[in-house]
C-alpha cells in the first residue's frame, strides 16, 4: 500500500480515538457534577450546612481581610524559600562530601536531617517558636513569629536537602569520571558538571516540597502571628459562621492548584526528555 | 625526553579479595600506539582507569615523564590533565552544548580566557569536522559524532597521552570508521596512545606494541605481526581464534 494513505489512515484512526475518550470523559464528569448537584441538596441536614459554610455575604464581607492575612503567610514563604534552598543545598554537599576529615561534619548533618524529619514540622513549630522566645531575648527577637519562620525553615531544609542529595547522587559516575580525567577538581566536578545535572533533575520534586510549604505556612499561626489560618478562626467566631474557612480554602488552592499544574508539567516533560530516543 | 613518557611498573589491583590486575609492566615512548587486546573482564578498562588516576592503586608506580604520579599523598589533578581518557560510552556533559563541553576544559582546567576556550574548542571541533554541530547538545548527535566531540574534549586540554576504553564499542558498524579515522589522524600527529580495542584489524593497523591480557596480567606483547601472526602462548591463540570465528578480524 502506499505508505502516504497509510499514514493517512493511522492518523484519522488516532483522531477517532482521542474524539471517543473527549466524549467519554465530558459525559462522565456530567453524570458526577449532575448527581452531587441533585443528590447532596436533597440530603436532610444540607440547609443548615449550607448556611454555615457557603454564606454568600460572609464569604464577600471577610475575603478582603483574609487575602490581606494571606499577605503575612506569602512573606513568611517568600523568605523561607531561599534559605531552605541554600541551607539545604549545603546540607547536601556536606552529607555528600567523601574526605574523611569531613567525617564529624557529614555525621551531624545525618544526625541533623534525621532529627527534623522524624519531628511533625508543627511540633518543631511549638518546640523553636515558644522555646527560644523563652530565653529571655529582646523584644524583636523574642518574636514568636520570627522563631515559627526559623523552625519552618529547620524543619524544610533538612526534608529538601534529601531532595537535593538524591539528585546529586543520580547523576552517574562515569560523568565523575569524564569531568575528572579532563583534570578538573572535586569542587569544579561538584559546581560544572554534576550539580547542574542534579538541579535539573529535582525541579519538579522541589515544587512539591515548596507547595506542602507554602501550606503549612499556616501552622505558623498556631504560636500567634495573625496569619490567614488565624484571621479565618477569628472571623469565624465573630460571624458565628464557618464560611471564612471556606474562603482560607478557596484563597490557598488559587496558589497551590496552578503551582501543583506546572510542577506535574515539568516532571511530565522531564520523562519524556530521559526517556526519549536520541535523534540520530 | 628519556624515550619513556608513560611507564607502569608491577601495578596491582584488586576489587575486594578480587584481584583484577598482577604484576602489570608496561612503558610507552613518546608517539608510540599501544593496543590492549583480550577477553571481556581480563582488566583493560581498569588498567586505562589506573593510568588515569581513577581507580587508586595497590602497589606499584604509574610514572609520567619521571614522575610517579601514583604516590601517595601527591595531589594527582594536575596530573590527570595530562592524560586525556576517552570511554566506550562517550560521557559527554548532557547539560552542555557541543560547544562547551569541548571548552569546559580549557575554561575551567587550563585556566583560559572565556573567549580562548571557545576558540579553541571550536578549532578542534573543526578539525574532526564538527563544526557545523557546535550549538547542538549531544544527545542530538549520532554515536558517531558524539564519541569524535568527546575526542575533541580530551584534546582541548592538550593531554601528554591519551587513553582510549573500546571507543568504537558502542557504535553502529556504520560509525566505527569515522571515530577510527580520528584515531587515525592522532597517531600521525605523533600522540601517545594507548587504547582497548576489540576491533582486531583496526589494532594490527595502528598499534606499534599490542598487548595480550588474560585475568588481569599482560601475557604477550609485541609487533603487531608477532602477536597476530606468531604468538607464543596458547591463550592468545585460543582468545585469537575465537576472534577470529566471531568473524571481528
Ligand atoms: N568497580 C569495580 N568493582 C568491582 N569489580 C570490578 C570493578 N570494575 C571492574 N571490576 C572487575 O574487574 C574485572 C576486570 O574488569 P574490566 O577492567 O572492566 O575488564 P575489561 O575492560 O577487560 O572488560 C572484571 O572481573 C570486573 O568484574
Ligand atoms: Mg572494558
Amino acid at each position: 500500500m502506499d505508505t502516504a494513505t497509510s499514514r493517512e489512515r493511522r492518523l484519522e484512526y488516532e483522531r477517532r480515538q482521542r474524539r471517543r475518550s473527549t466524549i467519554i470523559a465530558t459525559a462522565s464528569t456530567v453524570v458526577v457534577m449532575a448527581a452531587v448537584l441533585v443528590f447532596v441538596p436533597m440530603t436532610p441536614g444540607w440547609d443548615k450546612v449550607r448556611r454555615s459554610f457557603f454564606d454568600r455575604e460572609i464569604l464577600i464581607d471577610t475575603f478582603p481581610s483574609l487575602l490581606k492575612a494571606f499577605w503575612l503567610d506569602v512573606r513568611i514563604f517568600l523568605i523561607a524559600v531561599p534559605c531552605i534552598s541554600i541551607i539545604a543545598l549545603g546540607l547536601a554537599l556536606a552529607r555528600n562530601s567523601r574526605h574523611p576529615a569531613l567525617f564529624p561534619l557529614r555525621a551531624t548533618v545525618a544526625i541533623y536531617t534525621d532529627v527534623f524529619r522524624g519531628v511533625p514540622v508543627i511540633l518543631t513549630i511549638y518546640l523553636i517558636g515558644f522555646g527560644v522566645p523563652g530565653l529571655g531575648l529582646s523584644r524583636t527577637w523574642g518574636q514568636p513569629i520570627i522563631w515559627g519562620t526559623v523552625a519552618l525553615i529547620l524543619a524544610y531544609s533538612a526534608y529538601v536537602s534529601e531532595v537535593f542529595r538524591a539528585g546529586i547522587e543520580s547523576v552517574h559516575e562515569s560523568q565523575r569520571a569524564a569531568a575528572r580525567s579532563l583534570g578538573m577538581s572535586s569542587a569544579q566536578t561538584m559546581r560544572i558538571v554534576v550539580l547542574p545535572q542534579a538541579i535539573r533533575r529535582v525541579v519538579p520534586p522541589l515544587m512539591n516540597d515548596f507547595i506542602s510549604l507554602q501550606k503549612d505556612v499556616a501552622l505558623v499561626s498556631l504560636i500567634g502571628p495573625v496569619e490567614i489560618l488565624r484571621r479565618a478562626g477569628i472571623e469565624k467566631s465573630a460571624a458565628a459562621n464557618f464560611t471564612p474557612y471556606v474562603g482560607a480554602a478557596i484563597i490557598f488552592l488559587a496558589v497551590t492548584i496552578p503551582l501543583t499544574r506546572t510542577a506535574d508539567h515539568l516532571m511530565a516533560r522531564q520523562r519524556r526528555r530521559t526517556t526519549g530516543t536520541a535523534v540520530a | 625526553m628519556n624515550g619513556t613518557r608513560l611507564r607502569l611498573s608491577n601495578v596491582e589491583k584488586s576489587f575486594g579479595d578480587r584481584q583484577v590486575l598482577s604484576g602489570i609492566d608496561l612503558s610507552v615512548a613518546p608517539g608510540e600506539v599501544i593496543c590492549l587486546i583480550g577477553a571481556s573482564g581480563s582488566g583493560k578498562s581498569t588498567l586505562l582507569r589506573c593510568c588515569n588516576l581513577l581507580e587508586p592503586i595497590d602497589s606499584g608506580a604509574i610514572v609520567l615523564d619521571g614522575i610517579d604520579i601514583s604516590a601517595p599523598g601527591l595531589d594527582p589533578d594536575p596530573h590527570r590533565r595530562r592524560i586525556g581518557m576517552v570511554f566506550q560510552s562517550f560521557n559527554l556533559f548532557p547539560h552542555l552544548s557541543v560547544l562547551d563541553n569541548v571548552a569546559v576544559g580549557p575554561r575551567h582546567v587550563l585556566g583560559r580566557p572565556r573567549t580562548d576556550a571557545r576558540q579553541r574548542a571550536i578549532e578542534l571541533l573543526t578539525r574532526l569536522g564538527l563544526d557545523g554541530h557546535c550549538d547542538a547538545f549531544p544527545d542530538q548527535l549520532s554515536g558517531g559524532q558524539q564519541q569524535r566531540v568527546a575526542i575533541a574534549r580530551s584534546l582541548a586540554v592538550d593531554p601528554d597521552v591519551l587513553l582510549l576504553d573500546e571507543i568504537t564499542s558502542a557504535l553502529d558498524p556504520e560509525l566505527v570508521g569515522e571515530v577510527l579515522d580520528v584515531v587515525r589522524t592522532l597517531k600521525t600527529s605523533g600522540m601517545t596512545m594507548v587504547m582497548a580495542t576489540h576491533e582486531m584489524g583496526f589494532a594490527r593497523e595502528i598499534a606499534d606494541i599490542v598487548c595480550f591480557l588474560h585475568e588481569g596480567r599482560i601475557l604477550e606483547s609485541g609487533p603487531p605481526d608477532v602477536i597476530f601472526e606468531q604468538p607464543t602462548h596458547d591463550r592468545t591463540r585460543a582468545f585469537l581464534r575465537r576472534v577470529l570465528d566471531a568473524g571481528r578480524m
